[in-house]
């Protein structure tokens, strides 16, 4: 029995990945979210949207590393160059809106029709994404590697098993923290979050009292190009950036999206949590754990791998179900169109 | 819409009517016949089959879409599944890997079925409460060690048989032509599971359940070796045509093709080529006259009846999530025919290459473009567009070759714009979507 061993084994690959993973979901959810109640239809084009300001973001990095730089002290440079991914993805959503969507709001189009018009989106954004940058990996990280290596925490504690905990893990879980203090602060406390609110609980009624609902979708635009550039930025500097991965993130990001309850941010919160938590759980093998919680010099025979990492989707897929099942508008009631 | 204005009916050839379908056709075949004068018509002809296979894909989708408003964004796992029916029909079995783990991979599945069919009975038989949660999660639980524990020495004994050229179970060593029918029947199977969770909840609901058991369809096919060797891929599946080599030793042949003047080596390609034209012509008619039949009659009214108004449909007594049901397994079965035809036509399986942009978005391009809600539409859409996909990268070459011939040789922007070419057909086809989509909603072809 190795108590100790086992719970740092246990943080080192399955604690600290699934936070930094789940603060990832839950951005990219929150702009789902966002949209959702918002404009009233789930985005198809959010992954690829996502990749357009991670684009951006890098090829800034690369243009400021350049330069001569080579991270803000022990921070990556990506940090500096995400307001300019921000911008640049909050001006093709706004774009994408002008041109695109208006025409179906003014309509008043079915929210199925709106689906369908946003695939259309994807495809143009995925065109865009890859005729600039490529379908490769791309890595765009740099500065300190890690706030603790595995070798310094066996050092410092001399125990077995190290704790690795990765600069981008923990640049993930604070600025993740920070954008979501700042979006429920502006939800809750100013006058346009307010109204952003109104708007998405009813629709008639914030009409009648005056608010404006083009300076409502163009807000909600521009919230989502921050969260969802953030959420590309972190999740490119935690692994890599390849286009069709963050496609792939699409079905992670709606299945938090709706276990949280599709409107409700704090739901999307929640289901980034759950989705990356149940993910890295059942896929993640468990014979180093168990074999420390056994007698010494014992350990277990099979991996004790509930599901390999390839059907990652299916885990999101299966809680999706459950969910469905159970509780269809989610586990913070969501809102149903 | 297309030609005319949205008020006035437009006159002349592109009003709507029988003689638009004529004309939207044989501009279709235009497009092919000047593909064969200017390039070959090997090309063509290859591009012509795939097209006949998008056709039936944009068929099923339609279905889905056009008839009763589904929203189905997993056709790619569907295509899949008819590709996976593909192997395990027509491959002959493997000599000794059924006798190393056959009866117990077997008996693994069944363990697997039983036990989510266990868990359903508990849930539907037990009273409301947490002792029926504890009681399902105690099945489930139970029931995936019991698989697992059978599961895993049976695939690592199947797996081991010959693992370079093998390592899988193979197939059933039946013609291929009947993997096409057993193609519809899987996918419509899984389309029965995932029609019964979402059906009935609200439409996105479904496309994102599509949109997951697509993925996972696919990510079963790379690592399931024992099934279909995986990333290993399947090659060389038998045909349902003779093979060019035979045709070129054949006497009878070169004389003939000789005697037309044509060279037997490009006449024996074309000739196989023309061959499964002409067999999945046959089932695309088939199909069409099936739909058309269908649409037209009670039954189809019904369907849009339901598209249009649900409530007004459920006001009437029809059960509107069991039609869905209905509807959703048979457009899904039609893609998983045209997926057993596709692979049939590549002649391997290559669970890498099932791409959703190109098996799931590209054929609602199709079925949008083409006119959802008619099947002559869906399926000049599935000519077009497959030709479009085809042709767009060649034309968009030319055209950067022309855009870039000021920068100089060598230069690093030149370069990478030739490079990025091949992704010009994305963002063409998301702009023929949503020109489509805005400027004629109801496409080229629409529905009466």
């Amino acid at each position: 029995m190795d108590l100790l061993n086992a719970a740092v084994a246990f943080a080192n690959f399955v604690l600290i990945p699934a936070t930094a993973y789940g603060a990832q979901l839950a951005l990219g959810a929150l702009g789902v979210t966002l949209i959702y109640g918002i404009l009233r239809f789930s985005n198809i084009a959010h992954g690829d949207t996502m990749a357009f300001g991670t684009m951006v973001t890098i090829l800034v990095t690369w243009g400021l590393q350049g330069m001569g730089m080579s991270g803000l002290g022990p921070l990556p440079t990506a940090l500096l160059a995400l307001p300019v991914g921000i911008a640049a993805c909050a001006l093709w959503l706004l774009a994408t809106d002008r041109v695109v969507y208006r025409f179906y709001r003014a309509q008043k189009a079915a929210p199925v029709i709106l689906v369908i018009v946003s695939m259309g989106v994807m495809f143009v954004t995925n065109g865009v994404v890859r005729f600039i940058i490529g379908t490769d990996d791309q890595r765009f990280a740099d500065g300190e590697r890690f706030i603790i290596s595995a070798r310094t925490f066996r050092e410092m504690t001399g125990l077995d098993e190290g704790l690795a905990f990765r600069t981008s893990q923990g640049i993930t879980i604070v600025v993740a923290a920070v954008a979501v203090a700042l979006l429920f602060w502006f939800l809750n406390r100013t006058r346009t979050g307010k109204s952003m609110r109104a708007f998405s609980d009813n629709e008639d009624l914030a009409l009648l009292s005056g608010i404006n609902p083009e300076r409502v979708v163009t807000v909600a635009w521009l919230i989502t190009a921050a969260l969802a550039t953030t959420a590309g930025v972190l999740y490119g500097l935690d692994k890599s950036f390849m286009p069709f991965t963050y496609f792939q993130l699409l079905l992670p990001i709606f299945a938090a999206a709706v276990v949280g309850g599709l409107g409700n941010p704090l739901g999307a919160i929640a289901g980034g949590f759950v989705i990356a938590f149940s993910e890295v759980t059942v896929t993640y093998a468990f014979r180093k754990v168990v074999s420390y919680l056994g007698p010494a010099d014992w350990s277990p025979d099979g991996l004790l791998q509930l599901l390999s990492t390839d059907y990652k989707f299916a885990v999101s897929f299966a809680i999706l179900v459950i969910v469905l099942i159970y509780r269809p508008t989610g586990l913070f009631r969501g809102k149903a169109v | 819409m297309g030609g005319g204005s949205a008020g006035r009916p437009a006159q002349g050839l592109l009003a709507e009517g029988p003689g638009r379908t004529v004309l939207l056709f044989g501009l279709v075949a235009v497009l092919f016949v000047g593909t064969g004068m200017t390039q070959s018509w090997n090309t063509t002809l290859a591009i012509f089959n795939m097209g006949l296979v998008s056709a039936i894909m944009a068929l099923g989708v339609n279905m889905q879409w056009g008839y009763a408003g589904l929203f189905n964004i997993g056709v790619m796992g569907f295509v899949a599944l008819g590709g996976l029916a593909a192997v395990l029909v027509s491959m002959p079995p493997v000599p000794g890997a059924w006798e190393a783990g056959g009866p117990r991979m077997l008996l693994a599945l069944l363990s697997g079925a039983a036990t989510v069919a266990a868990a359903i009975l508990v849930q539907k038989r037990m009273p409301r409460g947490k002792l029926r949660v504890l009681a399902v999660a105690a099945v489930l639980v139970g029931g995936f060690v019991v698989y697992r524990s059978l599961f895993d020495p049976a695939r690592d004994a199947i797996e081991a048989v010959n693992p370079a050229q093998a390592g899988y179970l193979g197939g059933l060593g039946l013609p291929i032509v009947l993997a096409w029918p057993v193609g519809g029947l899987i996918a419509a199977g899984a389309a029965w599971v995932v029609g019964k969770t979402a059906l009935g909840l609200r439409s996105d609901y479904l496309a994102i359940a599509t949109l997951g058991i697509a993925e996972i369809i696919i990510a079963m096919l790379k690592n399931e070796d024992w099934l279909a060797r995986g990333v290993k891929n399947v090659s060389g599946l038998p045909r349902p045509v003779p093979y060019e080599v035979d045709l070129q030793r054949n006497p009878a042949f070169v004389e003939r093709v000789s005697a037309w003047g044509f060279d037997p080596v490009i006449a024996s390609s074309i000739a196989v080529k023309l061959a499964y034209a002409g067999l999945f012509a046959l089932v695309l008619a088939l199909l069409v006259v099936a739909a058309q039949a269908a649409l037209n009659s009670p039954w189809g009214r019904m369907m849009r009846a339901i598209r249009d108004n649900e409530t007004a449909a459920e006001a009437m007594g029809k059960d509107v999530t069991r039609r869905h049901l209905q509807i959703f397994i048979l457009g899904s079965a039609v893609c998983g025919l045209a997926g057993a035809m596709m692979t049939t036509l590549d002649g391997q399986l290559t669970p890498g290459s099932y791409q959703p942009l190109r098996f799931t978005f590209l054929v609602w391009v199709m079925v949008i473009v083409g006119g959802s809600g008619n099947n002559l539409g869906a399926v000049l859409g599935g000519f077009l567009i497959w030709w479009l996909w085809v042709m767009v990268e060649p034309l968009g070459q030319g055209l950067m070759g022309i855009v870039t011939a000021p920068l100089p040789d060598g230069s690093g922007l030149k370069a990478h714009l030739l490079d990025s070419v091949q992704y010009m057909r994305l963002f063409t086809m998301g702009l023929v979507l949503l020109l489509v989509l805005r400027f004629s909603p109801r496409g080229l072809l629409p529905e009466r």
